[in-house]
């Protein structure tokens, strides 16, 4: 005798409706594989790729009251949904940044503007955020994204064209950029 | 005597890890439909005090105490004028069962207070979650509790 998923559902949404959730979170299918998506009162703070591991990094920038509530992220899940059907180009989501640090911040700032389906340099970035020789910096920033594909560091490849390195997996950077149409052969000949 | 440092977990494998327990525990007491209600107030007490856990041992033993509890305020709302003689009931732990034998003739509440804190070693705001009361109520019946247990010493 077991918890329905109804009583379940009904508590996760007494929970989320009485203001005592940190983080609300569900998981959504993608083309890349199963992604945790996870939101606080501020708005979008983490899309990852190992929802376990994320689940801790939560309750650790968040706090401990993480809990699983699917309607919260009906709007974001619908965003990516359009996305990875090619049908949006950019996202119009709130976003919760507050555990980054400045230059990280900045970094991500900076990423932001890179519009859809062009790709950058860690150089080039390192450069906007006004640090030119702080490629590998940015680097860092980029590998420690926690919103990857809504802000996009899959459009940051090395100087030589190469795609060079992803926290989710190259392959999954490469099927991001085929999405969005990024050619890197002829931007990178 | 302290006892090593656990992580609190993230609320969701906590609720996942005791929850079909819980609702046993609620549904054997009280029958099914009434359970639906109980578990609810048993975990939305959890999620009220979980913040003000200090560290994650002994949370089985916590949950189970809310949801004894909220059981207890079930009843005592239908029948108000009816004493509960049932006192409520702990796990079984090695901690508890220091503790057992020297707690058993206390008033429920005093009792759960007391295991509580001095078996489980948890901060009054989760006690008082516990209890369906606040921290100052959870520290009362603790205080009182012992007062109790002193007197009870020296006569």
């Amino acid at each position: 005798m077991n918890v329905s998923t109804d009583l379940d559902r009904r508590f996760r949404e007494a929970a989320d409706r009485e203001g005592l959730v940190d983080v609300a979170y569900d998981l959504a299918d993608s083309p890349v594989g199963e992604l945790l998506v996870a939101v606080t009162g501020r708005g979008l703070c983490r899309i990852a790729y190992r929802p376990d591991d994320a689940l801790d990094e939560l309750a650790g920038d968040f706090g401990t009251r993480v809990l699983r509530v699917p309607r919260r992220v009906d709007r974001v899940r619908r965003e990516l949904d359009e996305y990875f059907e090619g049908r949006r180009r950019e996202f119009d989501l709130e976003l919760d940044l507050t555990p980054v640090g400045a230059f990280h911040r900045e970094a991500l700032d900076e990423l932001a503007r890179v519009p859809y389906g062009e790709v950058t340099t860690y150089g080039a970035l390192a450069a906007k955020v006004g640090h030119p020789k702080s490629a590998r910096a940015i680097g860092g920033a980029m590998n420690r994204n926690p919103i990857p594909s809504v802000l996009p560091c899959h459009r940051v490849v090395g100087s030589n064209g190469k795609l060079v390195g992803y926290a989710g997996g190259l392959e999954r950077k490469e099927l991001l950029l085929k999405l969005e149409g990024a050619l890197l052969d002829t931007l990178f000949p | 005597m302290m006892e090593a440092a656990v992580t609190i977990p993230p609320f969701e494998r906590f609720y996942a890890e005791h929850r079909d327990e819980v609702y046993r525990l609620l549904a054997r007491r009280m029958g099914r439909q009434r359970a639906e209600d109980a578990f609810q107030e048993t975990f939305l007490r959890a999620l009220r005090a979980y913040p003000a856990l200090r560290h994650g041992t002994h949370l089985r033993a916590w949950v189970l105490t809310i949801a004894r509890n909220v059981a207890v305020d079930a009843f005592r709302r239908e029948q108000p004028t009816v004493e509960l003689e049932e006192p409520i009931e702990l796990p079984r732990r090695p901690a508890f069962a220091q503790l057992e034998h020297l707690t058993d003739t206390l008033p429920p509440t005093e009792r759960a207070a007391v295991v509580l804190r001095y078996a489980y070693d948890l901060p009054y705001a989760a006690i008082g979650a516990a209890l369906g009361s606040s921290e100052d109520a959870a520290r009362q019946a603790a205080s009182a509790g012992v007062r109790r247990l002193r007197r009870r010493e020296t006569t």
